[in-house]
This record gives structure tokens, sequence and C-alpha cells, in this order.
């Protein structure tokens, strides 16, 4: 970045404001849906659940139940017919017939107490026919396999999503670009590898909850922990045969989202419950166990590799193939498979290339989106083939990446050219910052140190046209407010977006506010807060709002001064002449207006400005070969590096140092850049280490925070370096794309890079356990 | 079910409750008193949000009984700035950038003022060992960490609740 286009960067881009929700998170002040006070009409609601993987219904009794004093609602799959899903319709708000997975909800009950509602649940039989469940993607894809959906062929389905009726597939992507098939013959090198990795769990700390109520109109409030407030809206109302506008989701502060809370899930049986209420208020909140299997998880995925590279290790070809263990109902799972498939090389340059990537109904817990959308689990395996093709041809793996990584104008796997990006600047940095090639002794005999790198590419996975929108005013006191559909759930959305709105507007950050709680009959629209796709869509929608604020402001003072407008300015909250040097604050105006020149009568009125923003240019991709002109937005792109010693003694694994590179085209808060990079990087180590959420038969072996570990503050490395590399986005604003997710792609295989580094073995699959990796010494004969 | 009647100190303020035999100082806090700064991630123990202090030491409401609390001390995170000064932990870990979503900030401000009321220059492995049991899913930490060393070099003794132990 030179200077000069530095200097026009208006403030406060670029400089670390405070967030904005800060003060109020640090004095218990911050309310999140548990903490909405709804009074004594409020129900409780708790969910009958399948006890099987797989089954069909015979009967169900809910007759003791429903006779239980202070019982007040019970519902089944036969009150709501209607189905729902994201991208696939496959799945009803209680099952009707068939259950699909152990917690599959059967019947809801709301009572005037959680105990009542729990007595209730306990008078509740259900006769269940077992069925043989599916167990593994790989086995799910099999002609012998039993169907999950026999119904596949009458789901509804969006156009880019590719569904195999009569199997248990429920979106088949492929690549397919050049040719394969010759290409191996002229590879001096190929490394061949399958990689499993395991379910794990988004873990936020506020396990799901959501309140509904329809009142006697029949309108419906839901007030839930939602990263998606609209898609909600639309969701929910299309499958209860209800219009979008009789539906309002308000969602206060979510605590921790990292996609588990994107698109609809339990919300969907509050509201149900909800319309047998008679007009009170219904809470379902998930406990921590119910949290683990019945919201969202990340997928499990078997994923296939054949790479070859020539003599001076260009790579000429990649074949792989991915079985995405998707669980029993899809909400995003066809799509995250998509998203791996158009993504299959990763950030390289492949002439020739096969991929087929299969989502596959099994009975096992939903497959959601998680931070990432399938880019961890893909990148896990692909980047230590990487590693492995360039030892092989003996080339250091940073050389390697160098010279196949994706510049600037590379061709992409689906045929168009990459746009600008830095992915070498942040190889570079990182390879420098962990002393790529030097290797510093192990800390005691009894270990062994290593260095690792993975680079990564990811794009937001949105339907092409998927909108946000924003609304900027102005308070008698001169004081903005923002409104926004889209959620801060810790990411910092709220605080960039008064940020640019400052920018945009001419006024100080301090100065303006954000309109939340979100709410879908006060806020603007905001497809979903997820892709991270808010610092680049919400804020062409924020500045777009803001300068039309703008301009609006400067016409009711060039028509009052007599002046043109192209001679006013608005500067640190003051509208200023540069012609005849007149001022006047925001506030003299904003609400007003401003008396004529002549006297005789006033110009301007509340200002409000307005602001949208859709992507225009994304084009379709053929369904055979995956190829098209704009299969995404853009790519954000990065590396990461880490050191680590393992101990020789226990299999243990310390990592002593981290450091992450990222391509933020421009970084509007630099330190909260910086804490997105820190915060992916040591979930991406929880994920590497300890993360696995254990299936046996269907069910969860290890539903709770002792038995499913996530890293804790003695677990981090005591080494993390972060760093920004800004080549700007030529249609975000300033510059800026998304950061959310990226800084926990490359991690694990960083680490699987140098636990490789280190003592010379490599595992299928995480987590990197002390016990597994000291297993696997003993087997390769490291140690006795 | 047996009721109890207690009094208790909760945020300097006395109060008089009465409570149910299995009725825990969290729910007590958030339903009763609708102090609900102190958040709820599990209910058993596990992850440290809903830490409060008792008589002084960070307790996990969700294990502790509210028919326990009688004649007891609580501060909860609503209770951490006085006069409208916020305590050197809030304000640190607002600077340190070591919020995002907020759900395990209170629990996360109240083991931490327990830490530096017992050991007013604690270093990082010490910072580490006293957050063991709050998760964080955000955050990574290092931000958290940094905060609470920068909080003890702030304003030594000055916070009103080491004042007060």
């Amino acid at each position: 970045m030179g200077r000069a286009s530095d200097a026009l960067i208006p403030r406060p881009i670029g400089e670390s404001k405070l967030r904005i929700d800060g003060r109020d998170k640090a004095i218990g002040a911050a309310l999140y849906t548990d903490d909405l006070q709804f009074g004594n009409a409020l129900l409780h609601a708790r969910i009958k659940r399948s006890p099987h993987p797989h089954a069909l219904i015979k009967r169900i009794d809910v007759s003791k139940a429903r006779a239980l004093p202070g019982v007040k609602a019970v519902v089944t799959g036969q009150d709501f017919p209607g189905y729902i899903g994201l991208y696939l319709q496959d799945r009803q708000i209680f099952c009707r017939d068939r259950v699909r997975y152990v917690g599959d909800p059967v019947v809801g009950v709301a009572a005037i107490s959680e105990n009542i509602a729990e007595q209730a649940l306990d008078l509740i039989d259900v006769d269940y026919e077992v069925l043989e469940p599916v167990l593994d993607p790989e086995l799910g894809v099999s002609a012998q396999a039993p169907l999950i959906h026999p119904d596949l062929e009458k789901y509804a389905v969006v156009n880019f999503i590719f569904p195999e009726p009569g199997t248990n597939i429920s979106n088949h992507f492929k690549i397919r670009k050049g040719d394969v098939d010759n290409a191996w013959d002229q590879c001096a090198s190929i490394v061949e590898r399958r990689y499993r990795i395991p379910h794990i769990q988004h873990v936020p700390l506020e396990p799901h909850i959501a309140v509904a109520k329809q009142d006697e109109l029949g309108e419906v409030t839901l007030w839930g922990s939602s990263q998606s407030p609209f898609a909600q809206r639309n969701l929910i109302a299309q499958s209860l045969g209800l219009s979008q506008s009789e539906i309002r989701v308000v969602s206060p502060y979510v605590g921790g989202g990292f996609g588990s809370k994107a698109g609809v899930s339990m919300e969907a049986l509050a509201v149900a419950i909800a319309t047998r209420a008679r007009g009170r208020p219904v809470k379902l909140r998930l406990t921590r166990e119910e949290e683990f299997y019945t919201a969202f998880v990340r997928q499990g995925l078997v994923a296939h590799f054949k790479m070859g590279c020539d003599a001076s290790g260009r790579l000429l070809a990649m074949e792989n193939k991915f079985y995405w263990d998707g669980g029993a109902y899809t909400e995003y799972g066809v799509n995250i498979t998509r998203a791996a498939g158009y993504s299959c090389t990763g950030p390289y340059e492949v002439p020739n290339v096969r991929g087929d990537s299969y989502c596959v109904y099994t009975n096992h817990p939903v497959g959601g989106p998680m931070r990432g959308f399938g880019m961890p689990e893909m990148h896990a395996g692909l980047e230590q083939c990487i590693d492995e093709l360039s030892l092989q041809i003996g080339m250091d793996p940073v050389e390697f990446r160098r010279l196949n990584c994706l510049k600037t104008g590379s061709t992409l796997v689906t045929g168009g050219r990459m746009h600008a990006i830095g992915l070498l600047q942040c190889l570079e940095k990182v390879s420098e910052a962990i002393e790529w090639g030097s290797k510093a002794p192990p800390s005691t005999p009894t270990k062994r140190r290593g260095k690792g790198v993975a680079i990564m590419w990811k794009a937001p996975a949105m339907p092409p046209n998927a909108g946000s929108s924003a609304w900027v005013e102005l308070a008698e006191d001169g004081q903005v407010n923002v409104g926004v559909g889209g959620q801060d759930m810790g990411q910092g959305s709220f605080t960039i977006a008064a940020q640019m709105a400052a920018a945009a507007l001419g006024v100080p950050y301090e100065s303006v506010r954000v309109a939340a709680p979100v709410d879908t009959r006060y806020s603007p629209y905001e497809w979903q807060t997820v892709a991270s796709r808010l610092t680049w869509s919400m804020g062409n929608a924020v500045v777009s709002a803001a300068r039309d604020v703008r301009r609006q402001v400067l016409q009711v003072a060039a028509e009052a001064w007599g002046e043109t407008p192209e001679d006013l300015d608005i500067v640190n909250g003051t509208v200023i002449s540069y012609k005849s040097e007149k001022e006047t604050p925001l506030k003299n105006l904003g609400i007003y207006g401003l008396p004529k020149p002549d006297g005789r009568g006033w110009r301007g009125g509340p200002i409000i400005g307005r602001g949208s923003f859709m992507p225009s240019d994304v084009t379709g991709l053929d369904p055979e070969t995956g190829q098209g002109e704009k299969a995404v937005v853009h790519y954000t792109t990065g590396a990461q590096a880490v050191e680590l010693e393992v101990d020789l003694d226990t299999g243990r694994i310390e990592i002593i140092r981290g450091v992450g590179a990222f391509d933020v085209g421009r970084a509007i808060n630099p330190e909260m850049v910086k804490a997105q990079m820190e915060g992916g990087f040591v979930q991406g180590v929880s994920s590497a280490l300890y993360e696995h959420l254990q299936l046996k038969n269907g069910f969860v072996q290890n539903p709770s925070l002792v038995d499913y570990r996530i890293a804790t503050a003695v677990d981090i490395p005591g080494e993390l370096q972060s760093f920004i590399v800004e080549v700007p986005q030529d249609d975000g604003p300033w510059g800026a794309r998304g950061i959310g997710e990226h800084s926990m792609v490359p991690t694990l295989p960083a680490i699987a890079n140098a636990i490789y580094d280190a003592v010379g073995i490599r595992l299928e699959g995480p987590p990197f356990s002390a016990e597994k990796v000291f297993l696997a010494m003993l087997d390769a004969g490291i140690v006795k | 079910m047996v009721f109890h009647k207690i009094n208790l100190t909760v945020n300097d303020e006395y109060e008089e409750m009465v409570v149910p035999s299995n009725m825990t100082l969290l729910q007590m806090l958030r339903e009763k008193m609708a102090l609900t700064g102190t958040k709820n991630g599990c209910s058993a123990g596990e992850c440290g949000a809903c830490t409060v202090l008792m008589n002084g030491e960070p307790v996990n409401s969700c294990m502790v009984l509210a028919v326990e609390c009688n004649a007891a001390t609580i501060i909860t995170v609503e209770g951490l700035a006085r006069d409208n000064q916020l305590d050197p932990v809030q304000e640190a870990v607002i600077e340190a950038g070591g919020v995002q979503c907020g759900f395990c900030t209170p629990g996360i401000l109240m083991s931490s003022r327990a830490l530096l009321n017992r050991n007013p220059d604690p270093d990082e492995k010490e910072i580490a060992e006293a957050l063991v049991g709050n998760l964080c899913r955000c955050t990574g930490y290092a931000r958290i960490i940094r905060a609470i060393k920068e909080a003890a070099r702030m304003k030594p003794g000055t916070s009103a609740l080491s004042a007060t132990d």
C-alpha cells in the first residue's frame, strides 16, 4: 500500500476504535435473549426427542401428558405438515412418520414450569419400528444403504443444488476441468491420501434459546439468539403457511454463533408450540447436553486426495473426492458441499481437475455451517498432501506453495480469473515470522521440535443475490443512528458499521450509535450474518446510506446559504463552506432544517439516508463441469505457521508459537481484525488437538463440556503473532473484505505438518491427542 | 417443596428472600432479583459463565444453592463498578479487546477480580491458571490475559472491591 492511496482513506477507517458494545458487555448490562423479561404469562417448553437414530413412528399417545395439570400445549408433527429448509426443504418441524437421528424432535410441550414440562415428556408414549441406520457417509452412498429420505424427489430445492433421488445423496457437486486421466503420466510425483475429519461442535457459550408468542390476530413474535433473523422470518413463515410480515423476529446480543445460530434450527419448535399456546410467550432453551447433538454440528468429512506435479514442482493434476457426513437433514450441508467442491483445489492453480463433493444423508446429528464453511475440513487433508508432494519431489514446502499458489490473474478451478490478492505476501510474512528454514533445539532432550505452514482460501458461500440494507438518521443533538439488520455475535460488526458511517458522513466515531437489537419489524433487511460477508456487503449498504445523508445535508445547507453542494463539506460533525467559510453543526439542521436565505420559510426536514447492496455479477456454474465465469463474489486468502514440540514420553503436543497473515483488503479496525485472527487460531488449535464429537451407533458419547474438551486459557501458545495484508477489494468499502472465519482454516494442517516435521508421523485425522500421537510414534518405531 | 427465608447482601444491598430448597444461587440472581448480568452457559459447573464472588471467593453460582447463601455476601458483575467508576478489570478488558460476544465476560471478570484480590501482581501463567474454569470460545484468551495483567498495573489497590475484602 502506497502512502498516497492511504491519504484518501477518511478517519476513522483503519483506526482501532474500542468496541461499541464493550462497556455494556463488561458491566453486565448487555441483554441476551434469556435476559429479557416476559412476566408471569411465560410458559416453558421441553421437547420429546427420538431415542433412535433411525425408526418409523407407529403411534404417539399424548393423552396423559395433556391431562397433567399445568400443561398448556402439546404438539406433534400432525399439527404442522409443512416442510422447512434453506436450500433443500427436507425437514418438518416435528417428525411425522420417521425419526432420523437421536434427538430428532417428536413432541413439544409447553407448561407453567420447566419441571412440569419435563414430567409431561415422561407421560408421552411413542411406539417406534426401529430401522437400520446409516452411520458412515461412504457406506451411505452405496446401493445397499437404507434410504433415509425416500421422498427426496418431492422436496423443493434451489437450482444450484443437485440431490440424487433414490440414494442418500442430497447434493453432488462436480468439477471437470482439463484432462486429468492423461495428466498423471506427465507427473514426476504423485501423492494419494485419505483423511477423516470427525464431527465437532461449535460450543457457543450461550446455548440456543428462543421465545415465541402468537397474538390474537395470529401474528408471531420470535425473540431469539440468531445470526439470521430475516431468514428465520422467511423460512418459518413458509413452513407455517404465514406471510413473512406476520412474523417478527427480535434478536438481542448473540453469545457466540460460529454458524450454529444461522438459518433455522430449534426456533421453529418454539414458534410451532406457541401457535397452540393461546397468546402466551413460550420459552425453549437448549440444555448444554441438547446443544451437543440437537443443535447443528460441524459435519464429518471423508476426503480422498490425489495430486501430482512435474519434475519442476508445478502442480499438474488433482482428483479429489469428498464424502460429507451431512446428518439427518441438510439446512446448510448441501451448500457446504458445493463450496468445498468449487474450492477443491485449495488456493492453487491446477490445470487438470476432477472434483466430486457429495453431501450424504446419515443418521447423525444435523450438519450445519461452522466457522470456515467446509474449508477447515477440506484444507486439513489438502494442505498435508501439498506438504507431502513437495517433500517427495525434493522441494521446500514454502517454495512449493510460492510456485503453485494463486496469484492475481491466475486461472481458478471454476474457470474464471483471480482478482487482486495478497496470498504470496501472507506466505512471506508467516515464513519470515516463524523463521522458516531454521530449526531451534527442543527445550528438553525428551521432546522434538517442528515447524509447519499452511495456506488457505475461502469465498463467501451464498446465493448470488444475497442482499444487505441500512439506514442512517440524524437526531436533534446531531448524533447519528445507524440501522442494520446484520448481527453482532462478537465479531464486531456493529463497531465497524459505526466506523464506516462516521467516515462516510464526516462525524466522529463517538457520535454514532447502532440501532440494536436487530428487529425485523424495524431494522433494514439483511440476508444473514454468515459467510464473513458483513464487513463487505453490509458495509457497502452502510456507506451508501451515510453518503445519502451527507448528500441531503449538503443540499439543505447549499440551498439555505445560496451556495452549491460542491463547495461544502462535513468535517467532524460540522457543515462547512470552503467558499463562504460559513459553518453550522449537524445538530442545527438534522431535524429542523435551515431557514431560507430570504427568511421566508425553511429548507430540509428530518434527514434519513438509505442504502442497499447486492452483488450483481455472480454467474451460475455448469452442473456437469462446475465451470463458470464468476463463481463467487471474492476470495479471502491467508497463511499460518506454527512451531511446536512433541513430548516423546507422552505424545503431548505443545504449540510454542503461532503466526498468521490474512489479506483483508482493508482493515477497517486493525485490532479487531487481529482479534479475529487470534480467536480463529485458538479455535483451530482446539479442533486440531482436543475436539471430537464421539458418535457410536448414532449416539453422541460426550455431550458435556467435561467430556468434550475445548481450549482453555492454559492451552494457548506462548507467542501469537498476526499480520494484516491489504490488497484492496475493488467493490469493498475502502477495499475491505471479510476475515471472521478464515483464521480457523489453515491451523489444523499447519499443526499436522509441524508434527510431521518434528517426529515424521501423519495421522488420518484429528484430534491429535497425546494418546494418538504416542501410539503412532510407537507404531513408527520412534519411541519404544 | 420446602421454602426457606434467607437474608444476604448482594452488591452491597441487604436483601431478604424466600427460596425453595432446590433453587440455585444463579436462578435466584437471574429470576428473583433481575440480576441478569450473570450468565447461564451449562447449569453444570463446567463453563464458568455464572461465576460470582461469595464471601470474596469465586464460585459457580449454578452449583451453589440459594439457601446456602444465608448471611453471605455476594458480588456479581453488576456490583463491580462503583460510583460510576469501572473496576480496573472491566476497563482493561474493554481496552485490550478482550470482549467479543461477551457471554463469558461477566464470569471472567469475577474470576479475575478474585485473583487480583489474592494476588495483586500475577504473572501470565498465574492468570491463565486462575481462568482455567472460565471457557471463552471467541477471543483465544490472549487479550484477556493481557488485560488482567494491565488491570493489576493500572490502579493497584484503588478498586472498591479490593478495599472491602
